[in-house]
């Protein structure tokens, strides 16, 4: 990633949340949204940024499940782990995806477009198994229909 | 007979709940909500009006009201659909809460999941702001000004939890504070803060058009009102159901058309309690089972240690990690359930992790570790056998 154009998109950030102590997070937030995760070169630039420390920033985004401190696939694909879901066979869903991309749980494809995540409650669960993919939510899975809306994000 | 109603989803014009708000004085708004007894949605049960009391009794020209909309506790899903299909009630009862407290900033702490929703949220925030519903001198009253920010979690259970939502809003690691100070008195910056769940917002209108008194004739005696649940799990009719408070669990799941072999009920998701056939006469309300409204049916065909598995593996993954009851507690109750899987377990070690969570809910800093045994202890003694039995378990079948 270019120092540049990391420091365009911070300047822009900051003009659009505000460079309160209480910004930082949005700011991960966005950042993790365009780049996909938060890497060193990133947290560092935040910590200038805000005048915290480095370790503060990643104390912060290491924190929650949804910012990743590690490079991971273009598609973050999460599968509903709670019970709801998993009474609905949400262990065929994963068995199908694993199968697809080549990957398990857990793991990135060697291009580094998706990775395979669990999740907590998604607040599906009327209508599980439930998946996301990055932000976007779906409901009512069959394998299949899982695997074609994977293989729908380029 | 505990009835079926409709209030949350029901019809309603923006700004007449508000306008009627206004033409009183923000005590005697207070004085109506703790008339009506409405107590907290989001679980805990307190009552609002005590909680909004507080908040107005210190003083501070920053006040703050926050719409908790983390829902993360499994299996609900109501205050999704509430802010969806209600945006401008619950907007209107936190306006008529920052009124009431003198607040005139207020924030919906909305879950990551729910990101999707943005985008609606904030065209009905400006277009309640077109109607000066929100904004600068609300329905013309002079001086009331509130604005509405939305913020985003991002996948963390605990976050809903009040002070840690309040951590999280500040960007701050999400781990609870020590209580006192209460929000009400030292909440977000530091500033006195009101945090309400998304459906006891919803309900604030209503008692401003209807009154205290038509409040009262919903629920029992100490829960009033009605409650929405959401329902999921081995049963024909999931969704979101709204009834009044003190409705049987037997009630419920004929009206949700359970499995005729229902041989459990996880209420109040994994913080929860779990029922099995001899408390289905029990009501639902604070007095009895209380819940957050998260109901999670199970036929004779599931494991209840599988059950129990998947959410102490959840909160295991859930807890923040800050005081050891929790953080440790969580990691052991996990390894011991685990060598039931192992063939390793025997009534020692359930003995054993019922006075670890004796620990957990008498040492644990927050909610959170201190409801973890909740699910344990009701799991553990109504469905001894099958935890006993657990090894070698495919799946999901018992
Ligand atoms: C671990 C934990 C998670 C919680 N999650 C939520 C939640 O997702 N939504 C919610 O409204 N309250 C949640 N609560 C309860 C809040 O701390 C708080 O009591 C509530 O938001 C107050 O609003 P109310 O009085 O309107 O219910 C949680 C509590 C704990 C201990």
């Amino acid at each position: 990633m270019l120092r540049e154009t990391l420091l365009r998109k911070l300047d822009h950030l900051i003009e659009f949340h505000g460079k309160a102590r209480e910004s930082v997070l949005p700011v991960l937030q966005d950042l993790q949204a365009t780049y996909g995760y938060l890497g060193e070169e990133t947290i560092n630039e935040v910590a200038r940024t805000f005048g915290i420390s480095q370790t503060e920033v990643f104390s912060v985004a290491s924190f929650y499940h949804f910012l990743n401190t590690k490079e991971k696939g273009k598609y973050v694909i999460r599968i509903c782990r709670t019970i709801s879901c998993e009474l609905r066979d949400k262990a065929n869903i994963l068995r199908a995806l694993e199968s697809e991309l080549g990957i398990r749980m857990g793991e990135t494809t060697h291009d580094k477009k998706y990775s395979l995540d669990y999740a907590n409650c998604m607040g599906m669960c009327d209508r599980g198994p439930s998946m996301m993919v990055n932000d976007d939510l779906y409901a009512d899975l069959t394998p299949s229909k899982a695997v074609d809306i994977v293989l729908s994000y380029r | 007979m505990a009835r079926k109603i409709d209030v949350v989803f029901s019809d309603f014009q923006p700004g007449s709940a508000l306008r009627a708000a206004l033409g009183m004085t923000p005590t005697s708004v207070i004085e109506l909500v703790t008339k009506s007894k409405l107590r907290g949605r989001g679980g805990a049960g307190f009552p609002t009006g005590l909680k909004w009391d507080a908040a107005r009794s210190h003083r501070s020209d920053d006040k703050f009201i926050i719409c908790n909309a983390d829902e993360g506790e499994p299996g609900t899903f109501k205050d999704k659909n509430i802010l969806e299909k209600q945006t401008a009630k619950v907007i209107e009862g936190m306006a008529i809460g920052a009124y009431a407290i003198g607040a005139s900033k207020g924030f919906i702490y909305l879950r990551g999941e729910y990101k999707y929703l943005v985008k609606d949220l904030m065209k009905k925030i400006e277009e309640l702001k077109s109607q000066n519903l929100i904004g600068k001198d609300i329905c013309r009253e002079k001086g009331f000004c509130f604005d509405v920010d939305i913020k985003l979690g991002s996948g963390s259970y605990v976050c809903g939890e009040e002070t840690a939502l309040i951590e999280s809003l500040e960007s701050k690691r999400g781990e609870p504070r020590n209580k006192p100070p209460y929000p009400a008195e030292a909440g977000y910056l530091g500033q006195p803060t009101v945090v309400n769940n998304v459906e006891t917002l919803s309900f604030i209108p209503h008692i401003l058009l209807n009154g205290a008194e038509w409040f009262q004739q919903f629920g029992t005696e100490k829960s009033t009102g009605s409650k929405l649940f959401s329902v999921s799990g081995d049963c024909r009719k999931p969704g979101i159901y709204e009834f009044e408070f003190g409705i049987t669990i037997r009630e419920l799941l004929k009206e949700i058309d359970a499995d005729p072999d229902t041989k459990a009920v996880q209420i109040g998701g994994a913080s929860g309690f779990c029922a099995c056939s001899d408390d289905f006469d029990k009501p639902i309300c604070f007095e009895g089972i209380p819940t957050g409204g998260s109901i999670i049916v199970f036929n004779k065909s599931r494991s209840m240690f599988m059950v129990l598995k998947n959410f102490v593996e959840f909160f295991q993954e859930e807890s923040c990690g800050q005081c050891v009851p929790c953080r440790e507690g969580c990691s052991r109750m996990l390894e011991g359930i685990e060598k039931f899987e192992q063939g390793r377990g025997s009534s020692k070690t359930i003995n054993d992790l019922l006075e670890l969570s004796t620990t957990m809910s008498l040492a644990s800093k927050c909610g959170f570790g201190q409801s973890v045994p909740n699910s344990f202890r009701t799991i553990a003694s109504k469905f001894k056998d099958e935890i006993l039995s657990a090894g070698g378990g495919e799946v999901w079948r018992s």
